[in-house]
């Protein structure tokens, strides 16, 4: 009795491990399938090298790719030490007060839709940054600043969470030997929990490059590779939403698809690269 | 004090007059329910949603949902089903007809204005200058007669109606900078230009109001006198099309917007009406 419950646990959860690995590869397959004429007509390589000119039959998405990469990487390098910082607090610098105002104050900020973001950011950091350093005002600068902040409550909760798991023997041992807080952070709680703090980032990073929105409001999208932060910019998440539109036969509508590959190919090297990271200290450290 | 009441009076008495008045052209939808789903065109949304107010206060069986995203996504979308009406700022191409089975339905003609903030000192701009400016090649607005600061160029994507009347007509099919900013709709045109001092755009006359200026072209003001006389030359009509026959009550809207009241929303949002 006990056995055959046991076994059709075991199928039931592995089915859902292998819908959701199906669906992942099959959103890929699908992707390439519905691609396939942009790829075919001797645009394989264009797609990925030329500039946005569609009136002149040019569809290349680098500009789009470049915009992507100015956007995500800045926003996550920027919150990820803020984020750490503050999970740090949250964990074990603050007091009490401190600590219950924070986390109660993170994950309301989990709850503000996106859109908010966006307006405050095109009413207060738009024109502050037109205003204070030239340039449009929509720009790589105010969508990286506001993707940060945008971003940074789903990393100190995960890292917080990842520190608080901690196995507290160690803890109170470390401090038995005389640790100070500090050290029992960085010596025994960082190591102890540096699955969970890179989990947290390259979720982070994900939505960093998934996010839409905030580009699209605040980065301009100008079809343009940005030479520096006051550049305006467009994502390719950005492009996919404005391109949407498009008539679905028309080379511009496919070149969606190339973004949407693109995109899940960034996130998955991304994700196996830090992964890939992880082993190799872990096997160094056993 | 008794004048004023009695004003009051005869405002009151009046718009009770007038309300079965324009009970009048929205009769026929009594005894109708039903969904209408309307989405594209971002010019087309203030008069389809004035429409969209009086119908639904008047029979609260309907209801009227009201999107945008273009006048490329109103195509693509009614032709695919997915909405009842599709709104497009520009006449849909043949072959987009021919595929669709589309049923075209015009009830205004809007004209596409130039906006400039509201602070900027340049207020008029010859065709060639306004070529030059979208073309990359007047950077500053220093050299037009303006403050000596670099000019922002506001476009929109491909798939909008307005974008394509104003790169047809205005800038007969020139070049548009690649540094140009993108903004998803007309309304956000306004608001670009609007908060940006130094930004250049192009809007539906329908949609500018005292947070924008609109800039003289060739000596023509973008007014609805002169898009009427046909001064002003960059003109279009505002078309909803529907997938082959509409059904009933889409029918019935469509109509509305022809009829007299619908005619004079269309005249109140600043747009020409048709008949």
């Amino acid at each position: 009795m006990i056995d055959s419950k046991e076994k059709i646990a075991k199928i039931l959860f592995a089915s859902c491990a292998l819908i959701s690995i199906i669906i992942t590869l099959s959103i890929l397959i699908f992707m390439i399938v519905l691609g396939l004429p942009l790829f075919k007509q001797d645009h394989l390589f264009s797609v990925w090298s030329e500039q946005w000119i569609p009136h002149q039959g040019m569809y290349g998405i680098l500009p789009m790719i470049a915009g992507t990469l100015w956007i995500a990487f800045p926003a996550t390098a920027l919150s990820f030490p803020l984020s750490l910082g503050t999970s740090f607090v949250m964990i074990g610098l603050g007091n009490r007060r401190i600590r219950q105002s924070l986390y109660v104050l993170i994950r309301f900020m989990t709850g503000i839709p996106t859109i908010i973001y966006g307006f405050v950011g095109i009413f207060l950091l738009v024109p502050l940054i037109r205003e204070s350093l030239g340039g449009a005002g929509m720009c790589v600068l105010a969508a990286v600043i506001v993707l940060s902040v945008m971003i940074s409550p789903a990393m100190i909760l995960f890292f917080s969470d990842a520190l608080a798991s901690v196995n507290p023997h160690y803890v109170k041992t470390a401090r038995a030997l005389g640790a100070t807080r500090v050290q029992c952070l960085m010596y025994v709680l960082v190591p102890e929990s540096i699955g969970g703090i890179i989990s947290g980032f390259i979720l982070a990073f994900g939505r960093a490059i998934g996010d839409t929105l905030i580009a699209l409001m605040l980065a301009g999208n100008a079809i343009q590779i940005p030479w520096n932060v006051l550049d305006p910019a467009r994502t390719m998440t950005a492009h996919i939403a404005l391109v949407n539109a498009a008539d679905f036969d028309s080379l511009a509508f496919r070149s969606i698809f190339a973004c949407g590959i693109t995109l899940y190919l960034l996130t998955a090297i991304a994700t196996l690269f830090v992964r890939y990271l992880v082993q190799i200290k872990e096997f160094k450290s056993e | 004090m008794f004048n004023t009441s009695l004003k009051t009076l005869i405002i009151l008495v009046c718009s009770l007059c007038t309300t079965p008045c324009f009970g009048d052209a929205l009769k026929v939808f009594h005894g109708h329910k039903g969904n209408i789903k309307i989405a594209g065109g971002t010019a087309h949304i203030p008069v389809m949603k004035e429409a969209a107010r009086r119908i639904m206060t008047q029979y609260k069986d309907i209801v009227i949902t009201i999107a945008g995203g273009g006048s490329g996504v109103g195509i693509k979308q009614v032709g695919e089903g997915i909405v009842d009406i599709g709104n497009s700022g520009r006449k849909p191409k043949p072959e987009e007809i021919e595929r669709y089975g589309l049923v075209l339905h015009k009830w205004a003609i809007d004209g596409v204005a130039v906006i400039v903030n509201q602070n900027n000192k340049v207020r008029s701009l010859t065709n060639d200058q306004l070529k030059g400016i979208y073309a990359g090649q007047i950077t500053n607005w220093k050299s037009i007669g303006g403050q000596d600061h670099s000019i922002t160029l506001y476009t929109r994507d491909e798939s909008s109606g307005t974008r394509s009347v104003f790169w047809k007509k205005a800038l007969n099919k020139g070049m548009i900078n690649l540094k140009a900013l993108f903004v998803p709709s007309n309304g956000a045109m306004k608001t670009a230009i609007a908060n940006d001092p130094y930004g250049i755009g192009y809007v539906s006359v329908g949609h500018i109001d005292h947070t924008v200026t609109p800039v003289v072209l060739d000596g023509i003001k973008p007014t609805l006198e002169n898009v009427k006389t046909g001064q002003y030359k960059i003109v279009r009509a505002l078309y909803s099309n529907t997938k082959g026959a509409p059904s009933e009550l889409t029918q019935l809207f469509i109509e509305y917007l022809l009829t007299p009241d619908g005619q004079k929303i269309v005249a109140d949002n600043g747009f020409i009406p048709v008949k």
